[in-house]
């Protein structure tokens, strides 16, 4: 019983940055209709900015976190201007060579700037776990899920209030209606990269502070598809919903079935879960099912 | 207040759609565009609105001014920002959001202190909509979201409105509810409103002029108890020809007029 409460709230831990990216996804795929693989390197980026500015400068936590997401809210806004303003209307694939190729340059850049070696930290949340119920917390897990949750309420309560937010979700709806009602299209697309970018940022430092960091986060984008297509690829909530399944799925099985597969269990589970949801149920949990009428 | 001169618009560099029309909207009227499918009826508000681009047309001559400005050249964003405000055909309500959140959406060019006032004049006109408010629209009936597609439009305080065949679809009742608004707004807001209607019986009442396009171009105006009363719209257009005889070939080649 320890072991599951042990596994559930790791799995609780990773699923909700699992969410965070899987927001940022889905609202570059619902605005700009953009299939970004570059999700992880969004993180791996906010994630080694704040390493950078709380390590060289000694920019107290709070601050440098906040720097982080100016930094990267500006990094989202530029790259859409730059890179994907160019490509509204060329053919899928090719927006896709293009965020793979966005993906490997920011990666490159990261090991050209702070190295391959793994970094960590300095110590910001204490060591000294929590104990509830007899079971024994690292308080940075506890901090991390209280700031994704915090996250998802400012965000969703941006999308809900904001005249800003509910354009963005306007354009996801009817781009053209959207134009035709004075709503700066273009902005609202910029936008949704600079959130997505700083979603994944706080994903980033917090999966930071808890393994440290090197280049392999950015593998973190790639179980950001699994998680879409359970939640289904355009919706917010199966993108919430489909972090934290996948990050509770994950880890229940990395616990229970490496003993007996002899390890791996853990990094295949998603995408066994991909797979059978394409087989069964192809537009997940929430996505809406496009009936194609000829 | 508008005038359109002379244009020519192009789909995909290669299709002529609209073939040197010209048109002019008087302040604080009613102004009908009729004409068959295809005749170039929404492309023309496309074209003043500034909508072409996404639908890949391109205005290749002439210009359209409104209120002195021109306009042919400006972002749609700009164009909503000067008073001109298109209810697109179709109704288009962003399905997912709420009533009101699709009001917000339609008020987006307005400073967020005014959507307060505007709401309630909007829940004026429509009290059905207050009722709905919380409502997400895409489970409306087609009147309501018809309604609530006017009413965004309201929210931007337009000096002007395009509206796309907003019966489209309606029952006849609700069709002359939808006029009934429609006058009512051009009346008491002195909202100037540019019609395109394929009911041309209903939009010939309603209007003070009116145009008739047949490929691309205008072929007849004038106002509209005028244009009711020409033997050829009735004929054509009000289904009002009286029994004849498939030899009588001089309706043909009256049609024929019309048609080249």
């Amino acid at each position: 019983m320890n072991l599951f409460l042990q596994l559930l709230i790791t799995g609780i831990v990773i699923g909700s940055i699992y969410a965070l990216l899987a927001l940022g996804f889905t609202l570059i795929y619902k605005a700009t209709d953009v299939v970004n693989f570059a999700q992880g390197e969004l993180l791996l980026v906010g994630a080694y900015i704040c390493l950078h500015t709380t390590v060289s400068y000694n920019v107290p936590f709070l601050a440098s976190f906040a720097l982080t997401l100016v930094f990267t809210f500006l990094m989202g806004f530029f790259i859409e201007k730059i890179f994907l303003r160019r490509m509204i209307g060329e053919p899928v694939i090719s927006i896709i060579m293009l965020t793979i190729g966005l993906s490997s340059v920011m990666r490159a850049l990261v090991i050209i700037v702070w190295g391959t070696d793994t970094r960590t930290f300095p110590e910001v949340f204490s060591q000294v776990p929590v104990v509830v119920f007899g079971l024994s917390i690292s308080r940075v897990y506890l901090y991390s899920i209280f700031a994704v949750a915090i996250f998802l309420g400012l965000f969703s309560l941006f999308f809900k209030k904001s005249k800003i937010g509910v354009a963005m979700r306007a354009v996801a709806c009817d781009q053209q209606a959207a134009l035709s009602m004075g709503i700066d299209v273009k902005r609202i697309f910029a936008l949704s990269w600079a959130i997505a970018a700083v979603v994944s940022a706080v994903g980033g430092i917090f999966l930071g502070n808890i393994n440290g960091i090197n280049t392999s986060l950015s593998h973190f984008g790639l179980k950001v598809f699994p998680v879409v297509i359970l939640g289904g690829l355009d919706s917010i909530v199966g993108a919430i919903v489909g972090g934290l399944l996948i990050g509770i799925l994950e880890n229940l099985a990395g616990g229970y079935l490496d003993p007996l597969v002899g390890g791996g269990a853990k990094e295949l589970f998603p995408f066994v879960i991909m797979v059978l949801v394409l087989m069964i149920k192809p537009y997940g949990l929430f996505g809406t099912v496009k009936v194609e009428k000829v | 207040m508008l005038r359109i001169n002379n244009i020519e618009v192009v789909y995909n560099d290669v299709i002529l759609v609209i073939k040197g029309l010209s048109l002019h909207v008087q302040g604080g009227q009613i102004v009908a565009l009729l004409g068959s499918n295809g005749a170039g009826k929404s492309t023309t508000l496309k074209a003043v609105s500034g909508l072409l681009r996404p639908d890949n047309g391109e205005i290749t001559d002439g210009d359209i001014t409104f209120m002195g400005e021109r306009i042919d050249r400006k972002d749609a964003a700009d164009i909503v920002k000067s008073g001109l405000f298109q209810v697109m055909e179709g109704r288009r309500v962003f399905k997912d959001l709420t009533v009101e959140e699709n009001l917000i959406a339609g008020g987006f060019t307005r400073k967020s202190s005014c959507h307060g006032a505007n709401l309630e004049r909007v829940y004026h006109y429509f009290p059905r909509l207050k009722e709905r408010r919380r409502q997400i629209s895409g489970y409306m009936s087609g009147g309501e979201q018809q309604m609530l597609a006017i009413g965004r439009a309201l929210m931007a305080n337009p000096k002007m409105v395009l509206m796309d065949e907003p019966s489209l679809g309606l029952s006849p009742l609700l069709v002359k509810e939808i006029f009934h608004i429609i006058r009512m707004l051009n009346e008491e807001e002195k909202t100037t409103i540019l019609l395109v209607e394929q009911n041309a019986n209903m939009a010939l009442s309603a209007c003070h002029y009116g145009y008739i396009m047949e490929n691309g171009r205008v072929v007849l105006d004038g106002p509209g108890k005028q244009l009711k009363e020409n033997d050829d719209v009735r004929e054509f257009y009000l289904g009002m020809a009286g029994h004849k005889s498939f030899r009588e070939v001089k309706h043909y080649r009256r049609r024929k007029r019309w048609l080249s």
